[in-house]
């Protein structure tokens, strides 16, 4: 059973933002509402680098453990989904989230808050697959079409991948051995678990 | 004495209970649904009408087709 993943690559992103496009676009996400972003550190610097950030779908999701409506639902392939019937939109799950992914759309009466919106892996939501209901709380079920999300798919320089970790992990490996370089995969650790303890390095070597 | 062991067990009685608390962590899909919330599998849209392994088959072309390696060089 596949365990669906996203990976970015620094070493690759050039900040064009098209994952970002790609999202609005392909789940006609509002305004207000970002489910992907691209974050650069130190912009404008030599040696800046960005990463594309939205729910990576984590393992033991923080937002599932303190949602109060127990709105979130993990599917068998390891895509965290919620049911915006049951959100009441307290907000708890965004200071929970370590990439900043829910997001709450602020376009009623007095600021209102409303029910949160986040990245779904391209996998809709609870309503019947293809539905005009699930497209327009939850936008399109690519994954129930046989694709990737487009943000993944859409990636020119493929610097962000999605899909099953492991084929995701194969291809990075790839990558990094080929390049020999920029083996860091950021949030990696923090949403699948920390990586195993490695061995101590020889003495001499590089690290 | 007696109270005292009262006392610890009275004390130790929440911790003791906080184990049995602890929610499963693996998925299970049941009666069309994921913890409680229906939802139907991938592979079971009109599209693929139930057919899990072309549906993984569909799914790991894709996959595979994020390796320019392979794709544009051949390996």
């Amino acid at each position: 059973m596949a365990r669906m993943k996203f990976l970015c690559d620094a070493e690759r992103c050039i900040e064009c933002n098209g994952c970002v496009t790609a999202c609005k676009n392909e789940n006609e996400v509002p305004w207000g509402v970002n489910r992907r972003r691209v974050v650069t550190l130190n912009d404008g610097v030599p040696g800046e680098k960005s990463i594309s950030v939205a729910c990576m779908h984590c393992s033991d999701a923080p937002c599932m453990a303190v949602c109060p409506v127990d709105c979130f639902y993990k599917t068998s392939e390891g895509v965290v989904l919620h049911d915006k019937d049951l959100c009441i939109g307290c907000g708890y799950c965004f200071y929970a989230c370590p990439f900043g992914a829910p997001q709450f759309p602020q376009d009623g009466a007095f600021g209102l808050r409303g029910k949160m919106d986040k990245c779904t892996f391209c996998a809709g939501g609870p309503e019947p697959d293809f539905s005009a209901a699930e497209f327009k709380k939850y936008g399109r079920n690519r994954l129930a079409e046989g694709k990737l999300p487009a943000c993944a798919e859409m990636c020119s320089t493929k610097a962000l991948l999605g899909g099953d970790g492991d084929v995701v992990a194969d291809i990075y490996r790839n990558r990094v051995l080929k390049r020999g370089k920029g083996s860091e995969v950021w949030g990696w650790g923090t949403a699948y678990g920390k990586p195993e303890r490695q061995p101590s390095a020889q003495p001499g070597g590089k690290s | 004495m007696r109270w005292v062991l009262t006392l610890a067990v009275a004390a130790a009685l929440p911790f003791a209970m906080a184990g049995c608390g602890e929610s499963p962590t693996v998925t299970v899909y049941k009666q069309g649904q994921y913890q409680g919330k229906p939802d139907k599998q991938p592979w079971d849209s009109d599209l693929f009408k139930g057919d899990k392994v072309a549906w993984e088959k569909a799914v790991k072309a894709r996959n595979l087709g994020q390796n320019e390696y392979v794709r544009i060089s051949g390996g």
